[in-house]
C-alpha cells in the first residue's frame, strides 16, 4: 500500500487505528512534493518544519484522545489567497511577495482544529483572476496528466497538488469556476459551497459577493468530510449564514431512487466538446439506471450570465485591491517621487497584466456616468439569473450538465485571447451569480488522455442534494480517484 | 456695494459617536492611545478581514434623526467611497451614498430675527480614516490608525441659513441634541464634531443659487463666524469686479483670517460608490424604530420648561443651565442630593462659570462630582464656613474634586462660632484700634470696615463676617 493512494478519510482512519502516524503521512507528502514539485510547481511555499514539528503535535493530540475527528493528522494544502499566520501568502502576486498575514483565515483555522496539518500553500491565477494558472507571479503549474496543459484555474495550485498525491487534499477558492474548472482539469473532485456557508474572513477578497471557499478532494466523500469541518457560523463575517443540517457525510448514501435530476440544454449545446457532451449523457444514463428521474429543461439566460459576472466580479475586485498600495505592506517600487508616483509605479509593477485589465474593467463600470448602465444593469441580471434557477429547483433535485466546455488546453493557449478564456467560465459563473453550491466530479477521460468533470448544482443550502447524485456517480466511475485505475501518469 | 446680496449657506457636520467600540470592529475608540495601538486587522486594512457593523452606531443614528425630526429609511444599506489616501487602509471609506439611514428632517433654530426652520437633506453613518504625522526631522510620514474606523455621522444641511449667526445657532441646537442624547460630545476644539461650510452669494431676491465654494479646517464657533464672513466678503468682492465664484473646496486659515484653494471641481474625483458586498442591508423593523423613540431622553426645550416650573429657576439661568447637557447633569445630580435648587444654580452660574472662564474650559470639561459640591452647599448652610472659604474651597473641587470636608478640617477653615472667643479678639481689637474706635464714635461709620478686617485677620479668615459685625455694633454701641 502507497500512503499517497489513500483519501482523506482512508488515511484518517488509519491514522487513528494507529496503523499509521500523522508524521508518517507528513513526511510521505513532503517527499512526493519534493520529488515531483520541479516537474508540477503546485505550491507557492512549501514549509517542511512547521509542518513536520505540527504533524508531531497533532500526534499527541491523537494519542491523548483530544483529535479525534476524521481529518486528525490528514496533511492539507492550502490556497494562497487563504491567509495563514506566520506563513506567506501572496495570492500569487509580486505586490504580496513578503506579506506574512498576522492572523489565520477562520477557514484554515477550522482546518487547524480538525487536526489537519497544513503543508504550504498553494499556486494561483494572480489574485484569483484567471482560469489556468498561468497568471501567477510565481510560475505556471503543470497538470499532473501532461505537463504541456494547465491544471486550470483559478485553484490550479490546490487541484494540481491533489492530482499529483502531493496534498491529501486542499481548500480552494471559487469566485466563477476557480475551484470546479481546475479540478474538472485534474480529475479531482470540487465543491463550492452555498454562499455563505464558509467564512470569508481571511480570504483575500477578489469579487467578495461571490467568493467562497471550498474542498477539492480525490473523493465525493473527502469533500463531504471537508465541508463539515468548514461550515462554522462566523459573527466575523456579516455574510455569514448560520446553517442547519451540517451532516454533509450523512448524504453519501448511493441512493438517489425517485431523485430529479434536470439537464439545462443550453449547457449542452454549441461550444461544448462533444466528448464531454457524451460524458454528462453518460452521467445521465447512470444516474437514471439506478433510479433518478432524468430530463432536459431551458434554464434560459445563460448567455448573460458571463458579461454580468465579469462586470460585478471587476467591480468589486477594483474596490477590494485598492488596499495594495505599498504603504502598509507587501510590495513598493523602489524609487518614487512623492505619494501619487509612488502608488503609480507600485501598482504598475505589483499587479499582472489579467489584474490591471479587471481593476481597470471595474474602475470603467463603476465609474460616474456609466454605473447605472454596467453595474446596476449587471445586479439586475444577478437578480434574474437567481430566479431562473430558482424556477428550475421547483422541479429539480440537481443540476447536470458540464463542468466547463472544453478539457485542459494547452500551456499558453489561453492568455492570448482573454474574451475566449472568459467564455470557458459560462456553466459556472452562473451557479456563483445565484449564490448556489456546486460540485464537479471526474467522469470519463478525452481522447488526449485528459479528464473529464461533470457539474452538479443544487439549490440554496441543498449541498446535500448535490453530493447525493455525485456520491452515486461516482460509485458508478471505473476509478475512484486519480490514477488509482485508469488515467494519466 | 452697489446692489444687495444674500449669503446661501449650508452644513455638512461630521459627528463623532461616543461608541465604546469602533464602527465595524471591536477595537476601542478611546482619543490618545500609543500610536496604532487601538487596532486590529480590520481597521487597519489587512488583507482578507472583514467589516462587521456596530449596533450602536445605528441606534445613535436613528436616535439624531428622530430628534431632527427626520424620516427613517427603514433598510438602508452602505456604500464605498473609492479614494486613496494613506490615512484610508483599504483606500475606501464605507459611508452611505444611495441610501443613508435618516432624511428629510428639520430643526428649528432662535436668532434676532426670531424663530426659522433648517431643513437637513440627510444623516448618513460612516467610518472615519487615521491620522498622518508628517515627521520633518526623519522626512517621512507616518500614519496612525487609532481614529480609523470611530464612527461617525455626517448631517448634511438643506441651504437654509443666511448669516453666520443662524449658521452657529442651528450648530448649537444640533449640538445640544446630540450632547442630550448622548451620543457625542461634540467638542469642536477636539475634532469630535467638524463643520464644512457650503457658501454662495447671490442678488438679493434671486431665486437661483450663485457658485458655492465648501470651507473646510473650521475649529471653533468664533472660525466658523469669521470664515463666514470671510467668504461673503471675497465672493461678493469677485462679483462686484465683474470675474466669477470658482467651485472649489478652501482651506480657512483663521490666523491669517483668509480662505486658500484645496481643490477644484475639475481635478473633483469620482468616487464609484457602489454598496459594500461585505454588509449585508441594515433592516430596522418597526419595534426596533419604537424601541428607540420611546428610550429618546428629554431634550433642551422641554428640560429648560421643567427647570422653571420644578425649580422656580428664571428663564435666563435656566438657559445657561440647559444650554451643556454636562451642567444640566451636574445641577440634576447635585439638586437630587442636597435639595436646594436655587443654591446650586447660584454655584453653577457664578463660580463654576467664573472659573471655566478663567480656566479657558467648555463646560463639557467640568469633572467635579455632584456629591462634593452637594456637601460644600450643605456646609455653608450649616455655617461650618462661611462664603469666603466656601469660594476657596470651590476652586478645589472645580480643579481637583477635593472632598471638602476634608479639606476644610485640614487647612482649619472652619468658621469660629465659639462667641466668647470672638469676642475676647474683638475687645483687644478694640483696645489696639483708639483712632478708629474714636471715628466711629464720632459719627464715621465706616470706620467700622477696618475692625472688622482687623478682626477677620487676627482671625486667619475663620470668623463669619455677620458674628463679628454683630459683636463690634455691641460694643462700641455701648
Amino acid at each position: 500500500m502507497d500512503i499517497l493512494d489513500l483519501t482523506a478519510i482512508q488515511l484518517g482512519e488509519k491514522i487513528k487505528k494507529k496503523e499509521l502516524t500523522a508524521l508518517e503521512a507528513t513526511e510521505a507528502a513532503l517527499r512526493q512534493i519534493s520529488s515531483n514539485e520541479s516537474t508540477y510547481h503546485c505550491y507557492v511555499t512549501v514549509d517542511e518544519e512547521k509542518a513536520l514539528r505540527r504533524a508531531g503535535q497533532v500526534q499527541e493530540e491523537i494519542e491523548a484522545g483530544r483529535a479525534t475527528g476524521p481529518l486528525a493528522g490528514v496533511p492539507v494544502a492550502v490556497k494562497d489567497n487563504i491567509c495563514t499566520k506566520g506563513m506567506r501568502t501572496t495570492c500569487s502576486s509580486r505586490i504580496l511577495g513578503d506579506f506574512v498575514p498576522t492572523y489565520t483565515a477562520s477557514a484554515a483555522e477550522a482546518l487547524e482544529g480538525a487536526g489537519a496539518i497544513i503543508l504550504g500553500k498553494t499556486n494561483m491565477d494572480e489574485f484569483a483572476m484567471g482560469s489556468t494558472t498561468e497568471t501567477s507571479y510565481y510560475g505556471v503549474t503543470k497538470n499532473p496528466w501532461n505537463t504541456e496543459h494547465v491544471p486550470g484555474g483559478s485553484s490550479g495550485g490546490s487541484c494540481a497538488a491533489v492530482a499529483a498525491r502531493e496534498a491529501f487534499c486542499a481548500l480552494g477558492s471559487d469566485t466563477g469556476g476557480s475551484i470546479r474548472q481546475p479540478s474538472s482539469f485534474c480529475g479531482v473532485t470540487g465543491l463550492k459551497p452555498t454562499y455563505g456557508t464558509v467564512s470569508r474572513y481571511g480570504l483575500i477578497a477578489y469579487g467578495s459577493s461571490l467568493d467562497q471557499i471550498g474542498p477539492v478532494a480525490k473523493d465525493v466523500a473527502d469533500c463531504a468530510a471537508l465541508l463539515e469541518v468548514l461550515t462554522v457560523y462566523d459573527p466575523k463575517d456579516s455574510t455569514s449564514v448560520r446553517r442547519e443540517e451540517t451532516d454533509f457525510t450523512s448524504a453519501l448514501t448511493g441512493d438517489v431512487k425517485g431523485m430529479r435530476i434536470g439537464i439545462p440544454r443550453d449547457h449542452m449545446g454549441e461550444g461544448l466538446d462533444p466528448q464531454i457532451r457524451a460524458s454528462v449523457e453518460q452521467a445521465a444514463k447512470a444516474l437514471e439506471e439506478q433510479g433518478a428521474v432524468v430530463e432536459e429543461f431551458d434554464l434560459s439566460l445563460v448567455e448573460y450570465a458571463i458579461p454580468a459576472y465579469y462586470v460585478i466580479a471587476s467591480a468589486e475586485a477594483s474596490s477590494n485591491l485598492s488596499r495594495f498600495d505599498g504603504v502598509k505592506y507587501g510590495y513598493r517600487t523602489e524609487e518614487y517621487e512623492g505619494l501619487h508616483n509612488m502608488y503609480k509605479k507600485t501598482r504598475s509593477e505589483g499587479f499582472g497584466e489579467e489584474v490591471k485589465r479587471r481593476i481597470m474593467l471595474g474602475s470603467f463600470v463603476l465609474s460616474s456616468g456609466y454605473y447605472d448602465a454596467y453595474y446596476l444593469k449587471a445586479l439586475r441580471t444577478k437578480a434574474l439569473i437567481k430566479e431562473a434557477f430558482d424556477r428550475a429547483f421547483e422541479k429539480y433535485d440537481v443540476i447536470l450538465g458540464p463542468t466547463a466546455p472544453s478539457t485542459a488546453p494547452k500551456l499558453g493557449e489561453s492568455l492570448k485571447d482573454p474574451l475566449k478564456m472568459y467564455l470557458g467560465d459560462i456553466y459556472t459563473v452562473s451557479v456563483n451569480l445565484a449564490g448556489l453550491p456546486a460540485m464537479s466530479v471526474p467522469y470519463g477521460i478525452d481522447e488526449q488522455n485528459l479528464p473529464i468533470g461533470v457539474q452538479f448544482i443544487g439549490g440554496s443550502f441543498q449541498e446535500k442534494a448535490v453530493i447525493r447524485a455525485g456520491y452515486a456517480l461516482e460509485q458508478t466511475r471505473e476509478w475512484h480517484m486519480p490514477g488509482s485505475k485508469k488515467g494519466g501518469r | 456695494m452697489a446692489k444687495g446680496y444674500e449669503t446661501v449657506i449650508g452644513l455638512e457636520v461630521h459627528v463623532e459617536l461616543a461608541t465604546k467600540t469602533k464602527i465595524f470592529c471591536g477595537c476601542s475608540t478611546e482619543f490618545g492611545g500609543e500610536p496604532n495601538t487601538h487596532t486590529c486587522p480590520v481597521c487597519t486594512g489587512m488583507p482578507g478581514s472583514l467589516p462587521v457593523l456596530n449596533k450602536q452606531v445605528v441606534e445613535y443614528a436613528m436616535a439624531v434623526g428622530l430628534a431632527t425630526n427626520c424620516q427613517i429609511h427603514q433598510k438602508c444599506k452602505f456604500d464605498r467611497k473609492n479614494y486613496f489616501y494613506p490615512d484610508n487602509p483599504q483606500n475606501y471609506q464605507i459611508s452611505q451614498l444611495y441610501l443613508p439611514i435618516c432624511h428629510d428632517g428639520w430643526v428649528e433654530i432662535e436668532t434676532e430675527e426670531g424663530k426659522k426652520r433648517v431643513g437637513i437633506h440627510e444623516i448618513h453613518m460612516e467610518e472615519d480614516a487615521g491620522k498622518l504625522i508628517h515627521d520633518e526631522w526623519g522626512d517621512c510620514s507616518l500614519v496612525d490608525f487609532n481614529r480609523s474606523g470611530v464612527p461617525l455621522i455626517e448631517i448634511v444641511s438643506e441651504p437654509d441659513m443666511r448669516s453666520a449667526q443662524e449658521v452657529i445657532a442651528y450648530l448649537d441646537k444640533l449640538r445640544l441634541i446630540i450632547q442630550y442624547l448622548g451620543a457625542s460630545d461634540c467638542k469642536l476644539q477636539e475634532g469630535s464634531m467638524r463643520a464644512d461650510v457650503n457658501l454662495s452669494v447671490r442678488e438679493k431676491g434671486s431665486d437661483v443659487f450663485g457658485t458655492r465654494t465648501e470651507m473646510k479646517n473650521l475649529n471653533s464657533f468664533k472660525a466658523i463666524a469669521r470664515a463666514i464672513e470671510g467668504e461673503k466678503n471675497r465672493q461678493i468682492d469677485l462679483i462686484e469686479d465683474g470675474q466669477s465664484v470658482i467651485q472649489e473646496t478652501r482651506r480657512w486659515d483663521d490666523t491669517k483670517e483668509y480662505s486658500y484653494p484645496m481643490r477644484s471641481k475639475e481635478d473633483a474625483q469620482d468616487y464609484r460608490y457602489f454598496p459594500d458586498p461585505d454588509l449585508a442591508p441594515i433592516v430596522i423593523s418597526d419595534e426596533w424604530l419604537e424601541e428607540i423613540r420611546s428610550r429618546q431622553p428629554e431634550l433642551r426645550t422641554e428640560k429648560l420648561e421643567r427647570y422653571k416650573q420644578e425649580f422656580d429657576i428664571p428663564q435666563y439661568d435656566a438657559e445657561i443651565l440647559t444650554g451643556s447637557k454636562r451642567l444640566a447633569d451636574i445641577f440634576e445630580a447635585t439638586t437630587a442630593i442636597c435639595q436646594k435648587p436655587k443654591k446650586v444654580s447660584n454655584w453653577l452660574m457664578g463660580e463654576t462659570l467664573r472659573l471655566l472662564k478663567e480656566h479657558d474650559q467648555e463646560p463639557e470639561d467640568l469633572a467635579f462630582s455632584p456629591e462634593n459640591l452637594a456637601r460644600l452647599i450643605q456646609m455653608v448652610e450649616e455655617g461650618t464656613i462661611n462664603n469666603k472659604a466656601a469660594k476657596e474651597v470651590f476652586e478645589q473641587i472645580f480643579t481637583q474634586d477635593t472632598d471638602p470636608g476634608a479639606y476644610v478640617e485640614e487647612h482649619g477653615m472652619e468658621s469660629v462660632s465659639d462667641e466668647g472667643e470672638l469676642r475676647r479678639v474683638i475687645e483687644g481689637i478694640v483696645e489696639a484700634n483708639p483712632q478708629s474706635v474714636a471715628d466711629y464714635k464720632g459719627g464715621k461709620k465706616k470706620a467700622i470696615g477696618f475692625l472688622v478686617g482687623q478682626t477677620m485677620k487676627a482671625m486667619k479668615g475663620k470668623a463669619d463676617p455677620g458674628a463679628v459685625n454683630k459683636i463690634l455694633a455691641e460694643i462700641l454701641d455701648k
